[in-house]
């Protein structure tokens, strides 16, 4: 095979961006994971959502998510002209499996994720009578379903609306960030499935993560900021009509 | 999507908690309420309720018995629930229920009643027979000293329970307020009048519940009904119902005056599911309706008849609005998304472990432990009947 130049120009660097997508496909030994050494949150580059519904499907699967439930989600905004105040959303099944064609031109449309925030001050936490909700020291909320009375007051304290109490554990069930999969290493199942890359798993800890730069230089913002969540899911062009 | 108008977060459209909640804070408010009627006897010295005082304690602990009931029926997992004592959460507000619970059961109500009967229960056990001579044993606690000196340290020591007693009965039923009023995520139940406006409202029910109580009681065994103490009922759960009704239009008016994110929310709900609940039954109905009733006794002199009805009306709908009051806000909190966007609907169900069924059972259930309390404790001396006579 007659390789030129040129061709090798153009190669190099594409298989440079496909060796560090299989590397990133590698899981990392668990036992080398470290938690002090991480700070989760995820990174929604709003703009670049389609409506796939891709990320609910990869969640709901990867996490055996009971239907009619949403560890992740996504809304779809229509807000007519000046009405910033009265945006009307849909978001069927999730989202999940996309949505309906948008039947109206005036005014906009867009598509926002939802998931946990993964609040570092989050409500949720501090509310569960037994601790069984609690933030790990890297970042991440999480819960201990055998520990969990399923008193659902956390449902309630979340201004998001991300918790919800399983059909069948009957206690209570959010996004974990995939942690089984973070702490190996890997993205989760909704970044990995994104095609746009509207979300990216971020590590705040790690200095080297583009994320740093990337809050510097585009106008992200966390969702409802008056609720002093220290949420650590950051939107990048969210439009002020989202709640 | 069925029940839902407008948009709601996905796993908002179920709520997550039902009537039992409602009826949590209902029997805990009843439980406070009568508590406060007793110590207005035993701390203020108010003679006149005097007939009531044991009759309040008895229905206090009748409804704090069944309080726990509704919360465990609604855990998801209620065998874990003794979590709660042994690791509690230090930063929840709901992790203190266990302590809040025990401390106002076994160190207040449990002893003050104790130290009230002590004599009685001595007496009883001498005097009774078989099974019953051993449970009143057991419940004298060995203690079977009657003297004149014994029963005035009794006397004491239940005068400082009290004291410390009432304290409790506002962070009982405070506490309860303050679980929701804490909640920032909800703007129908963030405010910090919550557990102030929550006290007040278990004043009312609790005081128009032992009223009702004893008249009903008084009525079953043909006595005749104490008016002067009535009366004194009548006017202590005027006033303190209009304290309750202040603090609740306050709380509504800076609402409205404010109108903020949420207001357009809550205006819609208030205006469509929650008007017949919560202007009918709660405002109309079960305030200011008792309160004009009562302002009525209060400035006009009337028959001793006419005054009985109106207390029985006023005390019925007094109840029935303080659980409109319970309903609105733990049903109506969770009727819309926390979005503001939209609203759900609640379905409540008959024969499931959270429907109307055990609802209905869980309200007469404390009915039937004080039945079982004024048989073992008669609240009254055992006098003859005094105008059955008259009346047959």
């Amino acid at each position: 095979m007659n390789l030129s130049r040129r061709h090798f120009l153009v190669l190099a660097p594409a298989a440079a961006i496909a060796w560090k997508a299989v590397l990133a496909g590698t899981p990392e030994q668990a036992e080398n994971y470290k938690m002090s050494e991480h700070w989760w949150g995820m990174l929604i580059d709003d703009p670049k959502c389609i409506g796939c519904g891709n990320c609910v499907k990869a969640c709901a699967t990867e996490n055996d998510v009971p239907d009619g439930y949403f560890r992740t989600w996504v809304e779809r905004y229509h807000v007519e002209d000046e009405d910033m105040t009265n945006p009307q959303v849909i978001s069927p099944d999730g989202g999940k499996e996309g949505f309906p064609v948008a039947a109206e031109d005036a005014g906009k449309y867009f598509f926002v994720p939802k998931m946990c925030n993964h609040c570092s001050d989050s409500p949720c936490t501090q509310v569960c009578p037994v601790g069984a909700t609690f933030v790990s020291p890297d970042g991440v909320v999480l819960v201990d379903p055998k520990y969990c009375l399923g008193c659902a007051y956390c449902v309630q304290a979340c201004p998001y609306g991300c918790r919800y109490i399983h059909p069948e554990k009957k206690t209570v069930d959010k996004c974990t960030l995939c942690y089984h999969r973070i702490t190996k290493g890997l993205t989760t199942a909704c970044c990995e499935s994104c095609p746009t890359g509207a979300r990216q798993l971020v590590d705040l800890k790690n200095p080297k993560d583009p994320i740093h730069e990337f809050l510097k230089t585009h106008p992200a913002q966390v969702l409802k900021p008056q609720m002093a969540t220290g949420a650590k899911a950051y939107y990048n062009g969210l439009d002020g009509s989202v709640r | 999507m069925t029940g839902v108008e407008g948009f709601m977060y996905p796993n908002e459209v179920g709520l997550q908690w039902s009537v039992l909640i409602v009826l949590y804070p209902f029997i805990t408010g009843l439980v406070a309420g009568a508590f406060i009627l007793a110590s207005l006897e035993r701390v203020f010295h108010v003679e006149a309720v005097k007939p009531t005082y044991r009759l309040a304690l008895l229905t206090a602990l009748a409804f704090l018995i069944v309080a726990p009931l509704p919360l465990q029926l609604h855990l998801g997992h209620p065998e874990r629930s003794p979590e709660m004592y042994f690791t509690p959460h230090s930063t929840s507000a709901m992790a203190m229920f266990g302590y809040v619970y025990l401390w106002y059961l076994m160190a207040v109500l449990v002893f003050e009643i104790w130290l009230d009967y002590r004599k009685d229960i001595v007496l009883l056990s001498q005097s009774s027979k078989g099974l019953l001579k051993v449970m009143y044993k057991v419940m004298s606690l060995g203690s079977d000293n009657i003297s004149p000196r014994a029963l005035h340290i009794d006397e004491k020591v239940g005068w400082i329970v009290t004291l410390i007693g009432i304290p409790s009965a506002f962070l009982l039923h405070g506490y309860v307020g303050f679980i929701f009023g804490s909640i920032k995520a909800n703007p129908w139940w963030s405010s910090p009048l919550m557990p102030v406006v929550f006290i007040f409202s278990a004043m009312v029910s609790g005081i128009a519940g032992v009223m009702l109580i004893y008249m009903a009681t008084t009525k079953l065994r043909g006595r005749t009904i104490d008016m002067r103490c009535v009366d004194t009922i009548a006017m202590y759960l005027f006033y303190i119902f209009i304290i309750d009704f202040s603090l609740e239009m306050l709380d509504l008016i800076h609402r409205i005056y404010e109108a903020d994110e949420s207001f357009r929310s809550l205006d819609f709900m208030v205006h469509t599911q929650l008007y017949i609940p919560h202007i009918v039954i709660q405002i109309i109905l079960g305030t200011v309706t008792p309160l004009v009733l009562l302002f009525v006794t209060q400035v006009v002199k009337l028959p001793e008849q006419i005054r009985k009805r109106i207390y029985v009306i006023s005390g019925c709908l007094a109840l029935m609005g303080i659980f409109a009051m319970r309903w609105n806000v733990v049903i109506g909190g969770q009727l819309f998304s926390k979005s503001f966007l939209g609203y759900t609907t609640y379905k409540m169900t008959l024969v499931t472990r959270e429907g109307s069924l055990v609802a209905i059972g869980l309200s007469i259930l404390p009915l039937f432990i004080l039945w079982a309390l004024i048989k073992l404790l008669p609240p009254w001396a055992t006098e003859p009947p005094t105008h059955t006579a008259a009346a047959d």
